[in-house]
């Protein structure tokens, strides 16, 4: 019996063991799968529990729910990787997996705790974050009491998954106010270390007109260094200080403290890996999915998507002794939410910034790339359905695993 | 992509100054890169940087990010960003010959 371990059931993890149970022959393959938690959390839903579009209830269900028969799930902790001896060492009973291949898909975390003045005192208080379950619940707590006054979104350090949420936090807080009635009494300010709102040119202006019609200020190249949780500012390294009355802080990015313990990962916890097979450079039997990957992709569920797809038809290909196909592009694709029932759509890879066209079908759509419509926010609101019915069980969707240039403008074009 | 002489040297960069070829790099080529990035003189602290950025970088096929930087050299961001003011990593990369560092998506 040969064993495949994979390490985390979040997005990548999930649809992993899924869609490799299918393809995987059951008398031959063991597929052990390790979780600390047993609750699935709908992340792209964090950004609508601020604003109270979605109840808590609406973003989780029980982990188990998406494991397929013949898979086993373990919760527990993971304590160490010992890439060396093929093991894997739990938390719990110090139980010890051995495995032929292994799944490294343990995601990214928020780490307040490295910037100086953000978990102290005022942590939940005047200074909130929504890239967590309870998080993003505090927030909407202290949102429906608020009164008005400076809410400032600071980025700490990139990368951070979904790179446009803040962007959408701050459109939608927008549209949030204006409803309330007390937009002319909030002040909405973005500081990120980015030289703009997107770093990529045709997305960057198109973002940049749209926050600045809705009067969001940008400070870009805000690279902080400490928050005043007295003096209620953040302080970068150069001096420059911004005051707040509401800071919404997007944490630094770390993959997890187990990735450190291995010795696997670079400075912030993420491993290195192939960009377009995902196998690790030292271990021939490990792959890394997700946003535990050091890769120059966005972290996002549609990358963590695209790339299972590219993974489970190598891996199966890799097993009976052929070469990994360098088949991933680096897709991916993003809807953005502009607030009053709008949205945007983008669509890249690792060659191509996001364009302006008509998505997936050139020149029909339905969807609209980089550019409003009501219909891009009706499929991001349809597209928690999909989440848990199709995209995790590992079922095929009509979209390409590599990104398709058909229907999109070129800049020479527009 | 495009060319450029600096230092009596022609060099590939591309649209945003980066050289494309590390080998092309020269000390001469750092000091006026240096210049143009607002660094009259660079010191030993400057060059305990880029020597770390060159070898970095050219084993890794890609210019360090700050917290590599810091990591592996023990100067800390406040000093990096004394050393090279606003964007520090991004900087270094430049003066260094090395492409544009990542993880900006």
């Amino acid at each position: 019996m040969k064993k495949l371990v994979v390490l985390g059931a979040g997005t990548a993890g999930t649809m992993v063991v899924n869609r490799l149970r299918k393809l995987l022959d059951a008398n031959e393959w063991q597929v052990t799968i390790v979780d600390q938690d047993e609750t699935h959390y709908y992340q792209p839903g964090f950004l609508f529990l601020p604003f109270g579009t979605y109840q808590g209830k609406d973003v989780i269900k029980p982990k188990r729910d998406f494991i397929p028969s013949g898979v086993e799930l373990i919760v527990s902790p993971i304590d160490v990787i010992d890439a060396e001896n093929n093991s894997v060492t739990l938390v719990k009973d110090q139980r010890v997996l051995t495995y032929d291949f292994l799944v490294i898909a343990t995601g990214a975390q928020i780490r307040p705790d490295q910037t100086p003045g953000l978990l102290e005192h005022e942590w939940h208080k005047t200074i909130h974050d929504f890239y967590t379950f309870d998080g993003a619940l505090t927030l909407a707590r202290h949102l429906e009491q608020w009164q008005g006054g400076r809410l400032v979104v600071n980025v700490v350090e990139n990368p951070i998954k979904c790179p446009v949420a803040p962007l959408e936090f701050l459109m939608l807080a927008d549209f949030y106010f204006q409803d309330r009635g007390i937009r002319d009494r909030v002040e909405l300010v973005y500081t990120t270390p980015l030289p703009g709102a997107f770093t990529k040119p045709v997305c960057n202006r198109e973002l940049s007109g749209m926050l600045q019609a809705k009067g969001i200020q940008v400070v870009p190249e805000f690279q902080i260094e400490r928050v005043d949780p007295d003096a209620k500012k953040i302080v970068a390294y150069d001096e420059t200080a911004i005051g707040y009355d509401l800071l919404v802080t997007v944490p630094m990015n770390m993959g997890d403290e187990c990735i450190a313990r291995s010795g696997l990962g670079d400075e912030s916890n993420f491993i290195p890996v192939d960009k377009h097979t995902f196998v690790s450079p030292k271990h021939a039997n490990i792959f890394v999915l997700g946003d535990a990957a050091a890769l120059p992709t966005s972290k996002a569920g549609s990358v963590a998507h695209f790339a299972v797809e590219c993974f489970a038809e190598n891996f199966v290909r890799y097993i009976q002794g052929s070469e990994l196909d360098p088949s991933f592009d680096g897709h991916t694709n993003c809807f953005i939410e502009s607030g009053f029932g709008k949205g945007l759509l983008i669509d890249f890879n690792y060659d191509t910034e996001p364009l302006p066209g008509r998505f997936p079908l050139p020149g029909i759509g339905p969807f609209a790339l980089l550019q409003e419509s009501r219909l891009n926010h009706l499929g991001k609101l349809a597209f928690r359905w999909m989440y848990w019915n199709i995209l995790l069980k590992g079922r095929n969707t009509l979209l390409p695993a590599r990104m398709s240039m058909a229907g999109k403008m070129t800049p020479h074009q527009n | 992509m495009s060319t450029r002489e600096i230092a009596g040297k022609t060099v590939r960069v591309n649209e945003e100054g980066f050289m494309t070829d590390p080998n092309e790099w020269s000390q001469d080529i750092a000091k006026i890169i240096a210049r143009e990035e607002g660094i009259a003189e660079l010191s030993l602290a400057h060059w305990r940087v880029i020597d770390f950025c060159r070898k970095d970088g050219i084993s890794a096929g890609k210019a360090p990010t700050l917290r590599r930087i810091t990591t592996h050299t023990g100067i800390s961001t406040k000093e990096m960003f004394s050393l090279f003011p606003k964007g520090p990593a991004k900087k270094v990369a430049k003066i260094s010959g090395l492409g544009k560092p990542e993880g900006c998506v």
